[in-house]
């Protein structure tokens, strides 16, 4: 990643309530164009909430998110285009059932981008054979095993080339066996030059492909740092807590 | 030698006719005495009615009120006219169950095999008739449909087309125009019989469905006067019977109308049908709205779809999917109360079995006469419904 990369992403004083529950007090975080960064924390910290802020899956009630130039408010065109611009990949994957690998990977180029079929198709074909399941395109996701359908949806956000891709806990989900290949698939994606924004506890994963990582506890951003540095020297008691409950 | 474990074979008293016989039905003593106590009642009401039906029965009235019972008082003359549309929907028929086959092809047979019998009946019943010819007639082209479309994807669209058109001109052919001599104007007045329940049926049905969903909706939409008026209607139509809106839609409308501006018979039945109807699809189609997950709506939307293409193409084929039973329950149970018209004053099926045993020479035929149109009724609620679990299979609800 050069550092003089352009800032995409700018986020300050970032809140957020469910009702009365303040679940994010007030993070600020600025990402560069091309960087993988890894955010963990325990259960509740409110790191998924804060990647789902980014393209208003959930809305902010203060401070200001720039994606790309553009800021995040109740503007229903700014926010669509957006989240074309932003590909998201789910802990539980949401494929859409009723429509096949291909259909699920088409839809949104040929409505949102508006491409021809065979365009869409082609494209969707080389995501498949690049995620590896090209032989899978005319199955529908029940028919899947599990690191398959969290590949195809993988293939999903990519095929709206989206200059940032978000990932909340894409392998959570799945069963052990299943993880390594879609970490692998992610490993591929951050060594392209993507900007990732990845909620996950997969260390090893941070380790091999993150530039920065961020520790989120109680609704705040407690420490960043390169891996490095949050692997052998964290700053913070409450990372280090953390980090000696999940690396055994 | 022994067979190994993986390819060992059931115990043979499991499978087969045998086994099903043991297992169900004698499988224990008192199992034993229910099956033979069952049998011996199923043969006493069994017997008695099947030996009624064919000695002391008079099925005489059926075949001469026949035409009655299909088109009621469509004028003799112009009877062709519903040959003719049951010529091109027989046509259509045969061209579909050709070209998408599968369940299609079962329906298309179904018919082929209901004319083949119906002419068989003809045969004895009438002898020499035009009945017969047009049987015939649509027996062949039925048939002859078929042969020539099977396989040919090509036609899909067309025929969606074609059936789109065949009911405008089916409407057309029917009612005439003023004036004409070919086709002098039949007034719906002069519908009747089963011509008329499945005109009523077909057209609140089709009508019914797009407004059910419209409403149901709006009824989520976050559009405060759009949502306040789905609620209003659907339950205040919810709240009242059939009967009375039926009342209503004859006796009071034409009363808040000009008096020039008369609006058809038939039409203000249909319109209250569909009226009815749309609010319980509504419902319906809201309880398959509700079971979408959310995470299929935020995957949608985090694709950079629009709100109308998230409804579009991700909630509304999901939930209309998973409400198929209940729709088509809903269809089955329009299709029936159709016989409500004979309320107000029209002679669809049921209303024509009331005049036919009006008749004195008919006196004291209920048994016949109502037998006759109860087994109509199940024939075409049956085909629904198995239509309806052949569409559930096809779409694999419950399974993806």
């Amino acid at each position: 990643m050069a550092t003089d990369a352009k800032e995409i992403i700018i986020c300050k004083d970032v809140h957020k309530w469910f009702d009365r529950l303040h679940v994010l007090k007030g993070i600020n975080l600025t990402v560069k164009q091309g960087e993988v960064l890894v955010i963990f924390g325990p259960s509740g910290s409110g790191k998924s909430t804060f990647i789902r802020t980014i393209n208003r899956l959930e809305e902010h009630q203060r401070g200001t998110i720039i994606v790309d130039g553009m800021e995040l408010t109740n503007d229903i065109r700014n926010i669509h285009a957006i989240r074309s611009e932003i590909g998201m990949v789910f802990q539980s994957f949401n494929l859409f059932p009723h429509l096949t690998v291909m259909q699920n990977i088409t839809l949104a180029p040929m409505w949102v981008r508006h491409w021809s079929q065979e365009k869409a198709e082609k494209i969707a074909m080389d995501l498949l054979a690049r995620v590896g399941i090209p032989e899978q395109a005319h199955k529908y996701p029940a028919q899947l095993s599990g690191g398959q359908q969290q590949r195809v949806a993988i293939a999903r956000a990519l095929a709206m080339q989206p200059k940032i891709m978000l990932f909340d806990e894409p392998t959570s989900a799945l069963d052990p066996e299943m993880i390594k290949e879609v970490l692998d698939v992610m490993l591929e994606l951050a060594k392209s030059g993507m900007t990732m924004l990845c909620v996950t506890h997969e260390m090893g994963f941070a380790r091999a492909a993150a530039d920065r990582m961020v520790f989120f506890d109680g609704g705040q951003l407690i420490e960043e740092g390169t891996p490095a540095q949050i692997f052998s020297h964290p700053q913070h008691e409450r990372t280090k807590l953390f980090l000696s409950q999940i690396l055994h | 030698m022994t067979a190994s474990a993986d390819t060992l074979g059931p115990p043979r008293t499991s499978v087969g006719v045998l086994g099903w016989l043991k297992k169900n039905l004698f499988s224990t003593w008192y199992n034993t005495l229910l099956t033979f106590v069952t049998l011996w009642f199923l043969w006493v009401v069994g017997s008695g009615l099947i030996s009624w039906s064919l000695t002391s029965a008079r099925w005489d009235v059926i075949a001469a009120n026949w035409r009655l019972f299909m088109v009621g008082p469509f004028p003799p003359d112009q009877v062709w006219r519903v040959w003719v549309v049951v010529l091109f929907v027989s046509a259509l028929f045969g061209v579909s169950g050709g070209v998408w086959g599968g369940t299609v092809r079962t329906f298309t047979m179904s018919l082929a095999g209901g004319y083949a019998t119906l002419a068989v009946i003809a045969l004895f019943v009438f002898p020499v008739s035009e009945n017969l010819v047009w049987l015939l007639a649509n027996l062949v082209i039925v048939l002859a449909a078929y042969f020539l479309a099977r396989g040919r994807k090509g036609l899909q669209l067309w025929l969606v087309g074609a059936w789109l058109l065949g009911f405008i001109l089916t409407i057309l052919l029917l009612q005439g125009f003023v004036g004409s001599t070919w086709l002098p104007e039949v007034s719906t007045t002069q519908w009747g019989g089963l011509l008329l329940t499945f005109m009523l049926a077909i057209v609140s049905i089709v009508v019914s469905f797009p407004l059910g969903v419209l409403l149901a909706l709006g009824r989520r939409s976050k559009m405060p006067a759009v949502k306040v008026f789905s609620i209003l209607y659907i339950e205040l139509v919810r709240g009242v019977p059939l009967v009375t809106i039926l009342y209503m839609t004859q006796i009071m409308l034409p009363l808040f109308l000009p008096g020039e501006l008369r609006i058809d018979n038939v039409l203000r039945a249909i319109a209250g049908m569909t009226m009815f109807t749309a609010a319980y699809m509504a419902e319906n189609v809201r309880g398959g709205l509700q079971a979408i997950p959310t995470g299929q709506i935020e995957a949608a939307q985090a694709l950079g779809l629009n709100n109308a293409l998230v409804t579009l193409f991700i909630v509304l084929p999901q939930a209309l999917r998973m409400v198929i039973p209940a729709i088509v329950g809903l269809f089955i149970a329009l299709f029936k109360d159709t016989t409500l018209a004979t309320i107000v004053a029209l002679l669809e099926l049921l209303g024509v079995a009331r005049s036919v045993l009006a008749q004195p020479e008919y006196l004291g035929l209920q048994t016949e006469v109502y037998i006759f149109v109860a087994a109509v009724f199940f024939l075409f609620s049956y085909a629904m419904s198995f239509a309806s679990y052949r569409l559930e299979e096809a779409l694999g609800v419950g399974k993806r």
